[in-house]
């Protein structure tokens, strides 16, 4: 029964992981850039979903309402204002400029909200449900719906939407997509919201699940670093099973060899893919 | 040897009269800058000649910090446990940097600072040897008193940063820089005419690693305690990137005055405003990079291409 729970935990969690990395490796894929303010931008949404509970009683799924439009609205201008102007300079460059927006939005929430673990707690609670010795809160059953969700619907955005099909060319060829007329930085400032709006949901979804703190933020950042090279760059599907794949990793590794390892052991498994399979387990350049 | 690289010598020689001018503050800062300007001289050779992106600085100096650390502990001298940092982390970067120097851009990038991660959960749990998170206390060398102890170990790292000059130097006018500075500029051609790329950029790496591990150890003789968030911390990594940055990528003496001017900044900031100075170095990284991407050489030679337009 215990292998059954653990693999019912990997599930549960590896959907949530595939939330926070989807975002991360549309970004990396479309406008090369390693984000690091991800993981702040997840930690923000957190503290949104938790601020409009304990102000205004607004249920954390009302709350996804809120965050995605939001957050779409601060990736867009960050991209516009900032990001653009260094966009074709090499990694060293971006990945340190995202570096240095990410020290800015964190010590701003370490300076308003303190470092201070918080937990959104809903009232009443809503149980959990448990089939033979399976247990499984109900709320983190929602959550786990909901990441599945909005990973699908970016799926769709990318495949069925016009600005979707104009965000997988830019990916394949900038500038054969230029030459076919698509404003490439318009599309650019879109996929970075797109980026940004997925992980302030995931936040929100992480807020019912982990305690709230700035200082989680490398946390959620290195899973999405692992899920991305694990899937495969640019795949919805391989974000998905690079997110199962992981949380069965940590799961079956915590069981085995003790939690404190299983970081290690997941961060271990990052270079050997990297060295061994960069492209990662469904990576395909581009395709969509 | 260039102008700029026997002004560079000229500068490091110049630093060791401090402790003659200034009092315990002045020693403290000096001894910060002689380690910064290690880190950052380090970074430069691969990040700056051999141009891949590394972010592992703080891998090898926390690794570095932690060897010292446990051989002083074991009542191993400084004079032994240092340089056995150094070595230590020349050939573990050496070993490493064979399989991930294959990997290029982004993909460079993720592992190196994976490594940190990597660096840091190992250490963490291996409590018996490391004490874990409880950190590692070191034992003092000697009994001389405060100053003399601040005085030594700013020569100690004073010393240290010599030989990273000189390691600089000699490595820029070597074949082993000729061969990073192809590298940097074309590296599939280096290999096609014959250029054994994977050794030149292990040795460049397993370097780079070496001064900076011996730096990491020197650090922990010198603050008799650290723990993994300390030494394994990421800024280690990103602080001499930008102090290069600030100084311009590539050449050692624009790094060394960019690390020089990168600790005047942070120290103002972070006697003025504590609570948000991590803020303020973003705010800085980020103008720093919109605004100045070629760091401040640059605008020496902006001004000189200017002056014949005046006349």
């Amino acid at each position: 029964m215990l292998a059954a729970q653990v693999l019912i935990n990997a599930l549960v969690l590896g959907c949530l992981y595939a939330c926070i990395a989807t975002g991360f490796s549309l970004v990396w894929g479309v406008l090369n850039v390693i984000n690091l303010i991800h993981g702040s931008f997840i930690v923000l949404g957190a503290y949104l979903a938790w601020g409009l509970y304990q102000s205004l009683q607004i249920s954390p799924w009302y709350a996804l309402g809120i965050a995605a439009p939001a957050f779409f609205a601060l990736g867009y201008v960050i991209q516009r204002l900032i990001l653009n102007r260094v966009i074709t300079a090499p990694v060293l460059v971006t990945l340190t400029l995202t570096f240095g927006l990410d020290l800015i939005l964190n010590n701003a929430m370490i300076y308003y909200f303190k470092a201070d673990y918080r937990k959104l707690t809903l009232t009443p609670p809503m149980g959990s449900v448990s089939l033979f010795d399976v247990v499984v809160p109900i709320d983190r059953l929602i959550a786990t719906a909901s990441a599945l969700a909005l990973t699908g619907v970016l799926y769709l955005i990318l495949r069925r939407l016009r600005v979707g099909r104009a965000i997988i060319a830019v990916r394949l060829d900038r500038d054969a997509a230029r030459l076919m007329g698509v404003d490439v930085n318009s599309i650019y400032a879109i996929a970075f919201g797109l980026g940004a709006a997925l992980a302030g949901c995931a936040g929100v979804l992480m807020a019912l699940i982990f305690p709230i703190s700035p200082l989680t933020s490398t946390a959620y950042l290195g899973k999405a670093f692992v899920v991305c090279v694990l899937g495969g760059l640019g795949s919805v599907s391989g974000a998905l099973a690079g997110g199962i794949l992981l949380a069965l990793i940590e799961g079956i590794g915590s069981a085995l060899i003790g939690p404190a390892h299983a970081t290690t052991l997941s961060f271990a498994l990052l270079i050997v893919f990297l060295i061994v399979r960069p492209q990662g387990l469904l990576g395909r350049k581009g395709f969509e | 040897m260039t102008r700029s690289n026997l002004i560079l010598l000229a500068l490091v020689v110049g630093i060791a009269a401090l402790p003659m001018v200034g009092g315990s503050y002045a020693l403290r800062l000096g001894t910060i800058a002689c380690m910064y300007g290690i880190l950052a001289l380090s970074w430069n050779v691969v990040g700056g000649l051999a141009g891949y992106p590394s972010f592992a600085t703080a891998a090898f100096f926390g690794f570095g910090a932690y060897t010292a650390g446990v051989l002083l502990g074991k009542g191993v001298p400084l004079v032994v446990s240092v340089p056995a940092a150094g070595v230590a982390s020349f050939v573990l970067a050496c070993l490493l940097g064979a399989a991930l120097l294959r990997l290029r851009g982004h993909y460079f990038a993720i592992a190196s600072l994976s490594l940190i991660e990597v660096f840091r959960e190992l250490v963490n749990n291996a409590t018996d040897l490391t004490g874990g998170g409880m950190g590692l206390n070191i034992p003092l060398t000697s009994t001389a008193g405060v100053m003399a102890d601040a005085t030594f170990f700013f020569y100690v790292m004073w010393g240290l940063l010599v030989g990273t000059a000189l390691m600089v130097v000699v490595v820029a006018g070597s074949k082993l820089g000729f061969g990073l500075a192809c590298i940097r500029q074309n590296e599939t051609a280096a290999n096609m005419i014959g250029l054994n790329t994977t050794l030149y950029k292990s040795v460049a790496f397993g370097l780079s690693a070496g001064f900076v591990g011996a730096a990491g150890g020197v650090y922990a003789a010198w603050v008799h305690y650290i723990d993994p968030s300390d030494v394994f911390d990421i800024l280690y990594s990103v602080k001499p990137i930008v102090m290069a940055l600030i100084g311009g990528l590539g050449s050692p003496l624009g790094v060394l005055i960019g690390a020089f001017v990168y600790l005047g900044l942070e120290e103002v900031v972070w006697r003025n405003y504590i609570q948000i100075h991590s803020g303020v170095l973003g705010i800085l990284i980020v103008v720093l990079l919109l605004f100045l991407p070629h760091g401040l050489m640059s605008l020496r030679s902006q001004l000189l291409a200017w002056r014949p337009k005046r006349v």
